[in-house]
């Protein structure tokens, strides 16, 4: 066995262990001086990003990885022959290289930003040992194959998040909103750890596959799940549990807003993989022999379809009444959230369509239901380029001009091309407009949610559009409009901001102009590993199925 | 009946945490609810590991009849061990609770969550 394939087999545990490392060396490195703290941190996350790169590559080959600590395998026999599943697991299909491929770029993205945005402030080595933490612990709840590792990552998720949102210390704002968060952060981690607990009580596992494995769906196994997934959709920022979402993304720096994207997506990648996988056996339905198991995927989805549409009226109607700048795009962000729950709700009730449906729809339904949720699974990475883009130009414009009122705003496209440039992109993209990477995803929704019922598609196009008045109303009043004296002065940013923002413009325009490639090759696949859950089950449990 | 006790008390628990957490405007008085679920999920977790007739599953201060004759009669630790993350987790969130109240008291000069409230909807 050459170097390579023992760096490919150990590179789950690597994936967290060099940005954890990192974090806490990185205040020793800053003694020396601030160059070489950056440059130490940029090049300890690219070589994460080479880790990343080889696992997913392999991953991609040949399956299913597993990484299990201390052991060769979950299982730990009694001399009196009892097993037991207790060893830790990361278990890495498709699904998981696709978010933590997501995850390291808006990393790196994040931390290139920050080198310029951030220059002046004090506690910068702090600042990075946190930003490293919060990268840790968000490939972490991605990567693991064990319940409670994932609510051992979320809370530190939520502490490092919580920090960070409270950088600007000297704002009471940015406390507020921090304090909001960690309550409502911590009380959702509490029912996960409190849900988790039902479901090692019944099956007397914490690995996802082995409870996947033996899952019942009797009904404490349901108070789980609801537990579950209200924890991960208050997280994720699905209305009625949205309120902290704009305050922390408003008030947090923009490069740290950047990041926290990252990490409200891991959050929303639980509850992809606790509906998919583990439940699986009761959300793909397979046997039609139980009814109640498919009218329950109906009922689920068509709770989540609800609450998605308000979820995105809200995050719309509430952008239209903003004047902070940042706080207008992390309402924009609720509702492309609302686009991602819609996928999923859509997927789970063409799903009970496909059943009951007669031969010749459920054929077709078979077909929405999948694109639903590719379309969904998709949504997320252009959620995160497109929202993302918008936080940094916002931050661009308030590292130019101090300024975040959009009513004392104006003419700003004299001083700042490249920024409006980007601004106009980042719009596009997230209302959807065909060009660019929010068209293809949003197209795929539309169509499946269309075929399931008309109307929800037409209030979620109209939302779109609406999307689109918001933020040209926005272009105009920032960029647009007389020279105002006071904005004189104001310079183009620096160049590392421009590089980060100009890579996500580049990424936004690929995704845009060949969407078949990433859903052929990460989307589709992303989607059938989280779908085929006894694949998820056999690599940990051989023998099943 | 006496058996369900334990289980009712950490209903009880997450209930009276939630109810300071909704109603009481004090903020320490919020971070108060919050321990308190957070004890409720702890002893949830604690309850699971008990069986009847168990042992403790230290092997130095095992009856020695235990030890060598019946290993199996141990508990698993696996509940114990996640609660004591659990515990440990909590004290970081607790403490970072409390540091930001302090840093919102010298700000805002209360701790009334009615006057904290310049991030309006």
């Amino acid at each position: 066995m050459n170097w390579f394939e023992i760096i490919t087999m150990h590179s789950p545990a690597l994936i967290v262990a060099v940005p954890l490392l990192t974090g806490f060396l990185t205040p020793l490195v800053s003694r020396i001086n601030s160059t070489v703290r950056n440059l130490f941190v940029i090049i300890m996350l690219s070589i994460t990003g080479f880790l990343i790169a080889l696992l997913g590559y392999d991953v991609l080959t040949n399956g299913i990885r597993t990484y299990v600590f201390g052991g060769g395998n979950t299982v730990v026999t009694l001399p009196s022959g009892l097993m037991f599943h207790v060893r830790i697991i990361f278990e890495v299909d498709v699904m998981n290289v696709f978010m933590i491929f997501i995850t390291i770029i808006l990393a790196i993205i994040g931390i290139v930003y920050s080198f310029s945005f951030m220059k002046k402030e004090d506690g910068l080595d702090k600042y990075y040992t946190i930003v490293l933490l919060l990268i840790t612990s968000t490939l972490g709840m991605e990567l693991t194959g064990d319940l409670f590792n994932f609510f051992v990552f979320l809370e530190i998720s939520c502490i490092t998040s919580c920090a960070l949102i409270a950088f600007w210390v000297h704002k009471g704002e940015a406390l507020e909103a921090a304090f909001k968060y960690i309550v409502v952060s911590s009380i959702g981690a509490l029912f996960f750890l409190f849900a988790l607990g039902l479901l090692y009580a019944q099956y007397n596992a914490l690995n996802m596959a082995t409870i996947a494995n033996s899952i019942q769906f009797s009904i404490i196994d349901q108070a789980a799940l609801i537990l579950i997934i209200a924890a991960l959709a208050m997280k994720a920022g699905l209305v009625p549990m949205h309120m902290w979402l704009p305050d922390s993304y408003g008030e947090a720096p923009p490069s740290i807003t950047f990041i926290l994207i990252a990490a409200t997506q891991a959050s929303l990648y639980g509850a992809f993989r606790v509906l998919f996988t583990l439940y699986g056996n009761v959300f793909n339905s397979v046997n039609l022999a139980s009814l109640s198991l498919v009218l329950t995927t109906n009922t689920m989805g068509w709770i989540i379809i609800t609450l998605a549409i308000i979820t995105i009226l809200v995050g719309v109607f509430m952008a239209l009444i903003q004047t902070d700048f940042k706080r207008l795009i992390a309402f924009a962000a609720v509702a492309e959230i609302g686009y991602i729950f819609l996928g999923i709700g859509v997927r789970l009730a063409s799903k009970y369509v496909q059943y009951t449906g007669g031969s010749a729809t459920g054929i077709a339904f078979t077909e929405y239901s999948s694109i639903a949720l590719n379309g969904s699974i998709f949504h997320i990475i252009n959620d995160c380029l497109d929202i993302g883009l918008l936080f940094l130009v916002a931050g661009a414009i308030y590292y130019a001009t101090k300024e975040t009122s959009l009513d004392k705003m104006g003419g700003l496209a004299r001083n700042l091309k490249y920024t409006t440039i980007f601004f106009v992109i980042g719009l596009l993209a997230v209302s959807g407009m065909p060009p660019f990477n929010g068209f293809a995803s949003k197209l795929m929704l539309y169509e499946s949610t269309f075929q399931l019922n008309p109307i929800i598609a037409i209030i979620a196009v109209l939302a779109s559009i609406m999307l689109l008045a918001v933020f040209v109303k926005v272009f105009y009043s920032v960029f647009m409009g007389p020279e105002q004296p006071k904005f004189k002065e104001v310079k183009e940013v620096p160049k590392t901001m421009l590089i980060a923002m100009g890579a996500i413009v580049v990424i936004i325009i690929i995704f845009g102009l060949f969407p078949n490639l990433v859903i052929n090759n990460l989307v589709a696949p992303a989607a059938n590993a989280l779908t085929n859950y006894t694949t998820y089950i056999s690599k940990v449990i051989p023998g099943v199925i | 009946m006496i058996y369900n006790l334990p289980f009712i008390i950490v209903v009880a628990m997450i209930f009276i945490g939630l109810f300071a957490v909704i109603f009481k405007r004090n903020l320490v008085k919020i971070v108060i609810g919050i321990s308190i679920i957070e004890s409720g999920v702890n002893l949830f977790l604690i309850t699971l590991g008990y069986r009847e007739g168990g042992v403790v599953p230290i092997f130095t201060s095992a009856p020695p009849e235990v030890a060598e004759n019946a290993p199996g009669s141990m508990v698993l630790p696996v509940p114990q061990a996640l609660t004591l993350t659990s515990i440990v987790i909590g004290v970081a969130v607790l403490a970072l609770m409390l540091s930001l109240i302090m840093h919102i008291y010298r700000h805002y000069g209360t701790l009334d969550v009615r006057k904290i409230r310049r991030l309006k909807e």
